[in-house]
């Protein structure tokens, strides 16, 4: 009995390829989740999101109360509003966290990255790259004779628009520490 | 202390399997006779009849393995367990702390493993806190949606001395998932309730899981508003197949009526289940014309897969206390005159028969088989375990469960050779009760070994064999979707189920004539220990209905008597 008559190569017969017909317009989050600082936990995190294949766009953690031995992991993602809130649920699922904030929707909040750039050059480069540096308020912590190191803190955004200007001047090396981020007020 | 722990929490059975890395645990349960502990012959044994414990008497399952290959043995079963909300908790042997590495014999990163197939894990290095962990993992794996949990104890910490931390005195864990659901959203609930013209409740494994006054509630819920009732595989069994409301079990082998009362409904009342792909077909034409509202413990498993208008986060059996109690207070409303029709719908679609099957001659038709097997043992103290594959889905449209954990099945994973370990672990937990596995040969024979432990601990597990000489579930895809091409799904050299009883120890019964099944299920039943019983039945039959995948619920398969005749020579030359 041939009683479906799918065509040779066609894969409409899977049920693994019924998508749901959510939204398809791609958002950008920022999700804060306080977890216990134990062994492991932020293998947890990142082991979800590679296993459900979710983006990450940005991660950092640090343990925030020593006392209570809690950290802070701040994620930027991205995906659909019901990606998103699946994201959120699926953390909140995970038996060391304690809370999960999506700065996003929950009102104002500031975003702030470090950043370090290594530009190496002589001459009028050289004097240009620290021109810039001082109008975009970096530090140099590093200084030879061929190179700088700046340092600078900003929205993620800013530190794009340094690195884009810095690229022509002698730009080598980049290292950025990813988004922290709070809400605004109290 | 493991042991002391384990006592505390009530724990009257152990699953598992001695080696290197657990031996000072096994030393201290051999010096205590408070715990029974019960040798697998392969640790996913041990899991999967922990599993099949849990799953009859609604307790965490305990399994103790050793480190390396006995902690990677078990991760099938923990799998099974996480995608089926079965609570267990896995004590792992672990290789000492200096050596953890190093690369030491029987080590492996067993924490890191099980990761994402454990609900939670520890690696236990401090001896201080061993007690402390084992407690709250025993609160983690039962507490919210339940699940499996590994606790991974290095052989140090095994043999070191620490202070014992009751139960009573462990902190409380900030793990409280809520129990009770969001009144408004229950309010909300009702007024559909009173409202709705073709309702129909779609019930799964979280009705059982949140206890036998889950099913009670449900049941009266059912009785009083009169609304039919489906359930997925998981589920069966918390409404009664004897009940008024009940249509059957629903998804890609449900019943007709199921499927289409879900297809048509005005109102789909989700309890415990989790909108799985084997039960939605084609999501964007899944029920179009409902509302749906979604009653589950884990967020996460709301608007996952489709989207519902009246979401309820709450404990099952919390949840359905409080409808009942604001449905009977609003005057126990509902329209009276749209479920006439509804059920006259109903009944027109019952009329298709879609499990009607034709028993001719010698040959065993399967659902015969079953048929046979469910006459001639309902009403009985009766547990059912089955394996994966056709003879899993025609055991859950010709049983019938009138009891929640009655039936233990691999759902969300899967799992081919669940059934006969699991059937161990039923058995332990119930001795004196009927537990069958209704079983393929090629699942059974995944993990026959544990028909070992069945005689050793002379658990009395009857093995109901469909044999079709065949991958069953596999042939039928491949004749309908690929083109008849039967790659690899036909069993050659399978063993004499009959010697092969013998030389485990137990009886042997082989049954290939309709006419004599009647007598063979008698003499399983009769038997006082356990019996491997092959039934040859017929090699190609196909399982329906079916709801080929792609399409939605109202454009289902039915079974046709013409799918004999339709097999061809591509078929006819395998056998």
């Amino acid at each position: 009995m041939s009683a479906l008559k799918i065509k040779k190569g066609s894969n409409k017969h899977s049920a693994y390829n019924l998508r749901p017909d959510f939204s398809d317009v791609t958002e950008r989050h920022t999700i804060a989740v306080l977890v216990d600082n134990e062994p492991g936990v932020l293998a947890r995190v990142i082991g979800l999101f590679a296993g459900r294949g979710y983006n990450i766009e940005s991660l950092t953690v640090a343990e925030v109360d020593h006392s209570g031995r809690m950290s802070r992991i701040t994620i930027v993602t991205t995906g659909t509003p019901q990606v998103i809130e699946q994201i959120k649920a699926q953390l909140g699922r995970i038996v060391p966290v304690h809370e999960v904030h999506d700065l996003t929707v929950e009102g104002a909040s500031v975003e702030r990255e470090l950043a370090l750039f290594k530009v190496a050059g002589t001459g009028d480069k050289r004097v240009e790259a620290l021109r810039l540096a001082d109008i975009f308020r970096a530090n140099v912590v590093d200084s030879t004779l061929e190179s700088f190191v700046f340092e600078m803190t900003g929205t993620p955004e800013k530190i794009d628009a340094f690195a884009e200007l810095m690229r022509p001047l002698g730009l080598v090396d980049v290292a950025r520490t990813g988004v922290a981020a709070l809400s605004r007020g109290t | 202390m493991v042991v002391q722990a384990l006592k505390d929490q009530g724990v009257e059975v152990v699953f598992g399997y001695p080696g290197g890395a657990v031996l000072p645990i096994y030393d201290e349960i051999f010096q205590q006779n408070d715990i029974r502990h019960v040798l697998v012959r392969h640790e996913q044994g041990a899991v999967h009849a922990a599993e099949g414990y849990a799953r009859s008497t609604g307790k965490p399952g305990v399994v103790l393995v050793t480190s390396g290959p006995g902690a990677t043995n078990a991760v099938t079963g923990l799998t099974d367990a996480l995608l089926d909300s079965i609570p267990l908790v896995v004590l792992s042997g672990q290789v000492p702390t200096f050596l953890i590495g190093n690369d030491a014999f029987q080590e492996a990163d067993t924490v890191g493993i099980t990761r994402p197939c454990t609900k939670h894990n520890w690696l236990a290095k401090d001896p201080g806190a061993l007690s402390t962990i084992i407690h709250e993992a025993f609160h983690v794996a039962t507490s919210g949606r339940p699940g499996p949990v590994l606790v991974d104890i290095p052989k140090d910490v095994q043999f070191a001395s620490g202070t014992y931390t009751p139960p009573s005195k462990v902190k409380v864990s900030h793990y409280q998932p809520p129990v009770k659901g969001d009144m408004e959203a229950i309010t909300e609930l009702v007024e559909a309730i009173e409202k709705a013209k073709r309702p129909v409740f779609y019930t799964g494994g979280g009705v059982i899981n949140s206890g036998p006054g889950a099913s009670q509630l449900l049941r009266e819920l059912v009785d009083a508003t009169g609304f039919p009732i489906t359930s997925t595989l998981m589920g069966l069994g918390a409404y009664p197949a004897s009940g008024d409301g009940w249509l059957g079990m629903l998804g890609m082998h449900g019943l007709y009526e199921a499927n289409m009362a879900m297809h048509d409904c005005d109102l789909m009342i989700n309890i415990g289940a989790r909108f799985d792909d084997r039960i939605t077909g084609l999501v964007s034409a899944f029920s179009p014309h409902s509302k749906k509202a979604h009653i589950d413990i884990d967020p996460s498993s709301i608007n996952k897969v489709i989207r519902v208008d009246i979401p309820i986060v709450g404990d099952v059996g919390h949840v359905l206390e409080d409808i009942l109690k604001v449905w009977k207070a609003r005057g126990r409303k509902t329209d009276k005159a749209g479920l006439q029709s509804w059920w006259a719908k109903i009944e027109d679609w019952k009329k298709i028969d879609c499990l009607k099957f034709k028993q001719e001659g010698k040959i065993i038709k399967p659902q015969y088989a079953l048929q046979r097997l469910e006459e001639l043992t309902k009403g009985m103290d009766r547990y059912i375990t089955t394996e994966v594959g056709q003879h899993q889905m025609w055991a859950a449209q010709y049983l019938g469960f009138e009891d929640p954990n009655r039936w233990m099945t691999s759902g969300g994973l899967g799992t081919m050779g669940y059934g006969l370990p699991a059937s161990v672990g039923v058995q332990m937990a119930h001795p004196d009760a009927l537990v069958v596995n209704v079983a393929g040969e090629a699942s059974w024979l995944m993990n026959m070994q544990e028909m070992g432990t069945a005689v050793q601990f002379r658990l009395p597990v009857k093995q109901f064999i469909l044999n079709n000489e065949r991958l069953g579930m596999v042939r039928q895809w491949q004749e309908l979707l690929h083109g008849e091409r039967y790659s690899h799904s036909w069993s050659e050299a399978l063993p004499d189920f009959v010697k092969l009883a013998e030389a485990f120890g137990a009886k042997g019964i082989k049954v290939d004539d309709a006419a004599d099944l009647d007598d063979a299920i008698a003499e399983m039943l009769a038997y006082d220990g356990p019996v491997i019983m092959d039934v040859l039945v017929e090699k190609h039959e196909n399982c329906f209905p079916m709801i080929p995948s792609g399409e939605p619920h109202n454009k289902m398969l039915l079974g046709e008597a013409s799918t004999k005749d339709a097999i061809g020579s591509a078929g006819a030359a395998l056998v």
